[in-house]
């Protein structure tokens, strides 16, 4: 039996095949899943065409994360597609470039990453619930956000956000039966990742830091994880992070 | 199977206005994406996956940077078919 037989999730963050979430989807098929993708705005067509290189191409239901009326009628759209939801990635992060300059940004650069990458998680998962019940599994990408990072200033706070929030969706989903827990991947060349400028101090860094090493070109190891945890083998585990870093959490310098 | 540049050429501009709406005729080896063609990064993403299907190609992102012209591309594509 494969991890995910039967399970439906519904995956977001695909944009491009190095995407963290492409991993998880194409992992999370050939472990017996049933997925569907969300995407948006002009997005939509790169992720449709990205989609048709999965195993099997998903549909791809529209969902920017910061537009209420998408989030409200979320469930009733996948209901096209699912009857249910075993899961749901939560791959969403964005921040104007103003925000990575901490002591030169505004609250109008803050204020949407925060609502992108930190409130979005609660406005996913709150858009899910209709569709999950006991042992649905709610699962989110973070970077570490227990330090101050080299440039990625107030996208940091907004993943320290974002691990809070976590923390308390695994509060008020857990009676539901319902976990919510991230994995906290060290960097990874993404198209995401990119778009941070000088994201390129972390890329030699990592792999000299980590005692395992890391390729900031492999997604697979965080996908992997991620999968991990939409299956029923962490059943009693929410409100947890998991990290995928090579072990660079844990060493000193 | 390998194709001629003037076919990837014409392949290319199909895809281009399909995406942006620019006449394939204004698609031409000279022309810059950005400056001339007006084509911004999430236009230059789609247009690249777009190609990649038709052309049967992969075109890494560290690739795409260097792709300035639209013979820049055409070249690559054409290399890339081997």
């Amino acid at each position: 039996m494969a991890l995910l037989d039967g399970k439906k999730l519904l995956v977001t963050g695909v944009l491009m095949d190095s995407s963290i979430a492409f991993h998880v989807a194409r992992l999370a098929q050939q472990e017996g899943a049933e997925v569907v993708l969300t995407s948006f705005g002009r997005t939509m067509k790169i992720t449709q065409a990205i989609a048709k290189r999965l195993p099997t191409t998903p549909p791809v239901v529209e969902l920017d994360v910061t537009d209420r009326e998408h989030l409200d009628t979320l469930a009733e759209r996948l209901g096209e597609h699912v009857d249910r939801l075993d899961g749901v990635l939560h791959s969403i992060g964005n921040a104007p470039p103003g925000a990575f300059n901490f002591m030169d940004a505004g609250w109008d650069d803050v204020a949407p990453a925060l609502h992108t990458s930190a409130y979005s998680l609660k406005g996913l998962a709150a858009a899910a619930l209709p569709l999950m019940s006991e042992g649905s599994a709610v699962v989110g990408l973070t970077f570490d956000a227990q330090f101050a990072w080299p440039v990625y200033d107030w996208m940091g706070v907004a993943k320290a956000a974002f691990e809070s929030t976590s923390r308390y969706l695994a509060r008020d989903l857990g009676p539901k039966g319902i976990r919510c827990n991230l994995v906290s991947a060290g960097p990874i060349r993404t198209t995401a990742a990119k778009s941070i400028p000088g994201f390129e101090t972390f890329e030699t860094v990592w792999g000299e830091r980590a005692p395992l090493g890391w390729d900031i070109r492999d997604a697979e190891p965080a996908a992997r994880a991620c999968v991990a945890l939409l299956s029923d083998w962490f059943p009693a585990t929410t409100g947890e992070i998991v990290h995928v870093d090579g072990g660079v959490h844990a060493i000193g310098q | 199977m390998a194709q001629t540049e003037q076919e990837i050429l014409a392949g290319l501009a199909e895809i281009i206005n399909e995406e942006t709406g620019l006449e394939p005729s204004e698609v031409q080896p000279e022309k810059s994406f950005t400056e001339d063609l007006d084509i911004d990064s999430l236009s230059m993403m789609t247009i690249v996956v777009n190609a990649e299907e038709k052309f049967d190609v992969r075109i890494p992102d560290d690739d795409v940077k260097n792709l300035t012209t639209v013979g820049d591309a055409v070249s690559y594509i054409k290399g890339a078919q081997g």
